[in-house]
């Protein structure tokens, strides 16, 4: 069950109408490339509210630590070290969820209920419901979700929607020491990184651009990268889409394809019966 | 810090070098970022390393570790050689216009009257020309070759951008443009700031590295101002405290340094300590020394303390030679010293040459730790492999562990970078068995007490006659000890301009330090502090964030000593005639009558500007040194070698060989043996914090565990291709003192540098780990870290020394 004030909008594998009594703000958290340190508090912060502890891991020879998200670590701040018109730039960038408005795992998740989208744009797992499957995971177009191997249930940032829905804004936003990740409605965080281009731009920094890709209908955290041309070089797609493939697996048409299919499976094998008889298990002594 | 964490907002340019705010000050670093957005600041990085903060800089130059002077040497000269100085601030606030003793001489790196045995100086011709009455000569044209702004531009003559190239590593042009960028600072409306840490402190010339850029900032007028000053970031949360109340082997409480063995008595004492003015009509501060002194011994030593006996100044220590951290453990390794008490402190991890600690720990009697936190002292005698080689039955040493509470379970009060008390409350008990710092003091004190009582002694009086006025004598209370801090009036204290009135009445809390008396009838444990918890209550304690002018001064906001002033030399934020050097940041100005602002004023307050009380009111001159005879190496700051050097000459004097490193550090007998050459270790090392952790503490705790989990050495792409090494390998980093077997992290942020007409290479060492604690166990990054340290203060060199560097496995020897 949704808290009271997240209505739920979408539930996967579940033809769905939300309630539309009240109206949500749309809510987004910008994260601030260009302010960002790397400092990893909100990676702290997101493992103490959220009660997840990594296994202390061995160094690989990076500042990226765990190497990867996983089912304790559902944000991460990545480290690349880049030349770029020959200067060197330390690029970090946070990676987690974004929250897409068009979100490809609850897409792709067969299990109703499993995934749900809030109308104020948080996508959220809600694991009573998982099955453990991974079609979430295929159908990210971010490679976020994560699988826990000791309860099959897939995890990842629920942009502390236990926050969001009593008004506090998320753990790492509270956390930021430098101002670098922000909570509000999606319209007030877009201002507000468009308003930072017109700084980077002085400071050298031409291409810097907002990261709100419409592939996915916008996500609901959006960045300001200094280097917004190459989106590649903070990890992140430059076009993300959610795979046709998923769009149709969960589509009125797809829908309608299997039942065709299935009620075409059922007739042919009717007509096989009345053609043929009941398959026999042959005699193996008559073949002996 | 001058100024304060808020203030960094105010200004135009942000220069940060010698350390590394975003990575160890990330919640500080936040006012940075303010500066950016608010101020369009610009953000100049110089450090051996690409680091964190070097990520959102505008500007960033690699330069070798140890070179810093070179380099700012090198902005001075740019400075003075394109005329981008403060002319008004320079003439009036600093000792420019005084005129040099012609006698004082500076030859290829060695200033007039170097003593080469003694590896120090006689300073005697260090001075100024001084008139008939005592007072500096001057030259307000500054022309004069003798004044020292001629003999400052003399001085740093050899440093030019070429030089500068060779030494640092830093390319030209890169060179150039910082110092475009630092010297539109010059201009009475545009202010820098300097941030900086350990990153200078830990080098043998690092009282010298803070003080060029001080002459930069006073040679721009940066001084005084909102969004100027220089600003040493605080390495622990109450580190500033820790220096004010004086826990240092040279200083008691407030600056005011111990006494010596050559000051027997008080009087000698205070003569000693009590300067006079070096030019008329200055304020020269610390000519109260006396009201601070006797106050203090009437703190310590209450009624026992009287006029008679010399309030008790017979029962200081005397110091006969220094006892800072290097010498204590010269002494232990010698067997010199047998007992040590080791309160909230790792040196194992912490000091120098690890390996020259274990034996002195080993010839201890017994060594005390008092720690939250199992640390390795603690341990030195447990074998951990090859992380602690030792042989726990051959070690005699008995410990005794004492577990304290963590700052989170004590009341009391933090004073940060920016000189800010803020008092805190406690948060939990401490767990177990262990008590609070103050109840584990308090209880050795009052056994030691009895066992005076009991059975006597030698010289029982200092703890005999120590005030213990605490409501529970076993567990003194933070307030109790925080009141007494502030100090009290012992007597009623009249008001010297209006005899009907006073000042306090006998008992109340002193509202500031002004009111301090020299014969006794005051108490007061730390002058500094005095107004922190006045008759009006604790104003630590307050949280008002307030602030009126917008420039980022909250005056109810906690107390900032001294007198809740924010920003030090604040008088200098106006021009000699009272009025503020720039419109936007109008910090203080005369009024007719007497100095307001948005601060409390350093100045006397009815000092009309044309009485021309200088700003700088704790100097006998009243005006900052450019040239300061005080520094063990010289009264200008020259360029020195790290001890181990990638050189075999320093350029700046190549001819000199006493001149390659500091000629006045001192270098115990045996550690000199101890050093390396480039021949054997031709790697440039340098160590350093993560933002992940904490010194060595947060090894303790999961998440910071699980965040950077284990120990590990960056080094360039150069040097990993020269030695076959990838991302991940085990390496061994070798130096004269040890050897630590790590992991490799190959990065783009360390470049192979051209020094000298030669390839060097620079090895970067993080230094958190150790054999205790949540994290993988690692080497300690000190077993590598040569016993040497500044010729002011004895901070250990840990930022430049060599090493070598090979891959584990094809290691041969």
């Amino acid at each position: 069950m949704a808290l009271q004030s997240l209505d739920v909008k979408n539930r996967s594998a579940t033809n769905f109408e939300g309630p539309s009594a009240r109206s949500t703000l749309e809510v987004a958290k910008l994260i601030d490339v260009s302010r960002c340190i790397g400092c990893k508090a909100c990676q702290a912060a997101c493992m103490e509210w959220n009660d997840l502890r990594a296994p202390v891991g061995s160094n690989q020879g990076f500042y990226t630590n765990p190497p990867d998200l996983d089912d304790q670590t559902w944000t991460l701040m990545r480290f690349y070290e880049e030349n770029i018109e020959g200067s060197l730039q330390w690029l970090i960038l946070k990676d987690g969820c974004l929250h897409c408005t068009d979100p490809g795992c609850l897409k792709a998740c067969p299990s109703p209920g499993a995934i749900v989208q809030y109308s104020n744009g948080i996508v959220d797992f809600h694991q009573e419901q998982c099955i453990g499957c991974g079609y979430c995971v295929s159908g990210c177009p971010f490679n976020v979700p994560r699988i826990r191997k000791e309860d099959s249930k897939a995890y990842k940032c629920t942009l502390c929607s236990d926050r969001v829905s009593v008004g506090l804004e998320p753990a790492c936003v509270k956390t930021c020491p430098t101002g670098a990740i922000h909570f509000g409605s999606k319209e007030e965080m877009v201002f507000q990184a468009q308003g930072r281009l017109a700084d980077l731009a002085d400071r050298g920094f031409k291409n810097a651009a907002v990261y709100d890709p419409k592939g996915v209908g916008g996500t609901h955290v959006v960045f300001v990268l200094p280097h917004g041309d190459k989106p590649e070089l903070y990890g992140l797609p430059r076009a993300p889409s959610v795979s046709p493939l998923v769009s149709l697996w969960r589509s009125g048409f797809a829908r309608t394809v299997g039942v065709i299919t299935m009620v075409g499976v059922a007739i042919a094998g009717v007509l096989h019966y009345m053609r043929h008889g009941p398959l026999e298990v042959p005699d193996e002594k008559k073949e002996a | 810090m001058t100024n304060n964490w808020v203030d960094i907002k105010n200004a135009d340019v942000v220069f940060v070098m010698g350390g590394n705010p975003a990575e160890a000050h990330p919640c500080g670093f936040k006012w940075v970022i303010e500066a950016k957005l608010k101020n369009k600041a610009k953000l100049i990085v110089v450090d051996p390393r690409f680091t964190r903060t070097a990520a959102v800089a505008d500007i960033y130059a690699q330069i070798r570790p140890g070179a810093d002077i070179a380099v700012l040497g090198g902005i001075i000269h740019f400075l003075l050689t394109n005329d981008k100085i403060q002319h008004e601030y320079v003439r009036h606030y600093t000792n420019a216009p005084f005129l040099v003793n012609p006698d004082f001489k500076f030859d290829e790196g060695l200033f007039s009257g170097y003593n080469q045995e003694k590896r120090n100086y006689d300073k005697s011709t260090w001075g100024y020309q001084l008139d008939k009455d005592g007072y500096a000569k001057i030259d307000p044209s500054m022309q004069d070759p003798q004044c020292v702004l001629q003999q400052l531009k003399k001085h740093y003559a050899r440093y030019t951008p070429e030089m500068v190239e060779s030494v640092s590593g830093i390319p030209r042009a890169q060179f150039l443009k910082i110092c475009e960028t630092v010297a539109t600072t010059s201009a009475p409306n545009r202010v820098m700031t300097n941030l900086y840490a350990l990153g200078w402190t830990q080098h043998t010339t690092g009282s010298q590295m803070i003080r060029t850029m001080a002459l930069i900032q006073l040679l721009l007028g940066n001084m005084g101002l909102p969004g100027g000053g220089m600003n040493a970031l605080r390495g622990h949360s109450n580190i500033q405290g820790l220096t004010d109340l004086g826990v240092m082997s040279h200083l008691l409480p407030g600056y005011i340094g111990l006494p010596t063995e050559g000051e027997p008595d008080l009087k000698t004492f205070l003569e000693k300590r009590t300067p006079k003015p070096l030019r008329p009509g200055q304020m020269n501060f610390v000519q109260n020394t006396p009201k601070w002194m006797v106050s203090l011994l009437k703190a310590w030593y209450g009624k026992a303390a009287t006029k008679e006996n010399d309030f008790g100044y017979d029962w200081l220590p005397k110091n006969d030679k220094p006892y800072d951290i290097m010498a204590a453990f010269e002494l232990m390794h010698q067997g010199k010293m047998n007992g040590y008490f080791c309160q909230g402190f790792n040196p194992l991890a912490s000091v120098p040459d690890k390996a020259k600690l274990n034996q002195a720990l080993a010839k201890l009697k017994f060594l005390v730790t008092i720690d939250p936190l199992s640390t390795e002292t603690a341990s030195f005698w447990k074998n951990a492999g090859e992380l602690n080689d030792v042989d726990p039955s051959k070690i005699q040493t008995e410990v005794f562990r004492l577990p304290s509470g963590c700052f989170a379970e004590e009341d009391g009060s933090l004073t940060n970078s920016g000189r800010w008390l803020q008092w805190h409350w406690k948060g939990a008990e401490p767990p177990g068995e262990a008590r609070s710092d103050i109840e584990v003091m308090a209880a050795i004190f009052l056994k030691v007490r009895e066992l005076y009582q009991k059975e006597g002694g030698v010289l029982p009086e200092p703890v005999l006659n120590l005030n213990w006025p605490y409501r529970i004598p076993a567990a003194p209370s933070a307030e109790e000890i925080a009141r007494e801090t502030n100090g009290v009036a012992l007597a009623d204290i009249p008001d010297p301009k209006d005899p009907t009135k006073f000042l306090a009445r006998e008992g109340e809390q002193l509202a500031t330090f002004a009111h301090l008396q020299a014969d006794g009838t005051t108490a007061c444990g730390n002058w500094i502090y005095c107004g922190s918890w006045t008759q009006a209550g604790n104003m630590m304690a307050r949280r008002d964030p307030a602030d009126p002018t917008g420039l980022g001064v909250t005056p109810s906001w906690a107390w900032n000593w001294p007198v809740n002033r924010r920003i030090l030399y604040n008088r200098a934020s106006a021009d000699p005639a009272g009025k503020p050097w720039d419109g936007k940041r109008k910090y203080l100005a005369w009024t007719g009558k007497k100095w307001g602002g948005a601060d409390v004023p350093d100045m006397r307050p009815d000092a009309a500007p044309e009485e021309a009380v200088g700003p700088f009111i704790m100097n006998a001159e009243g005006v900052a040194r450019l040239f300061a005879p005080a520094m063990a190496e010289g009264p200008f700051p020259e360029h020195y070698e790290p001890f181990e050097t990638p050189l075999d000459k320093n350029p700046l004097s190549p001819k000199e060989p006493r001149a390659i490193s500091n000629p006045a550090a001192r270098l115990y007998k045996g550690d000199r043996e101890r050093l390396g050459t480039s021949k054997d270790f031709p790697y440039v090392a340098t160590t350093y914090r993560l933002t992940e952790h904490f010194h060595f503490w947060t090894k303790h705790t999961r998440i910071s565990a699980v965040l950077q989990p284990e120990m590990f050495v960056e080094i360039g792409e150069g040097l990993a291709q020269e030695k076959g090494i990838r991302q991940g390998d085990t390496v061994l980093v070798k130096s004269k003192r040890g050897q630590i077997k790590v992991k490799a992290m190959v990065t783009k942020r360390i470049q192979t540098l051209t020094i000298a007409g030669k390839k060097v290479h620079t090895v970067g060492i993080p230094i958190h780990w150790g054999f205790e604690g949540q994290a993988k166990s690692g080497p300690i990054a000190n077993t590598l870290t040569p016993f040497v340290g500044d010729a002011n203060i004895q901070t250990p060199e840990f930022k430049a020394f060599l090493v070598d560097v090979v891959k584990a496995g094809s290691d041969r020897a």
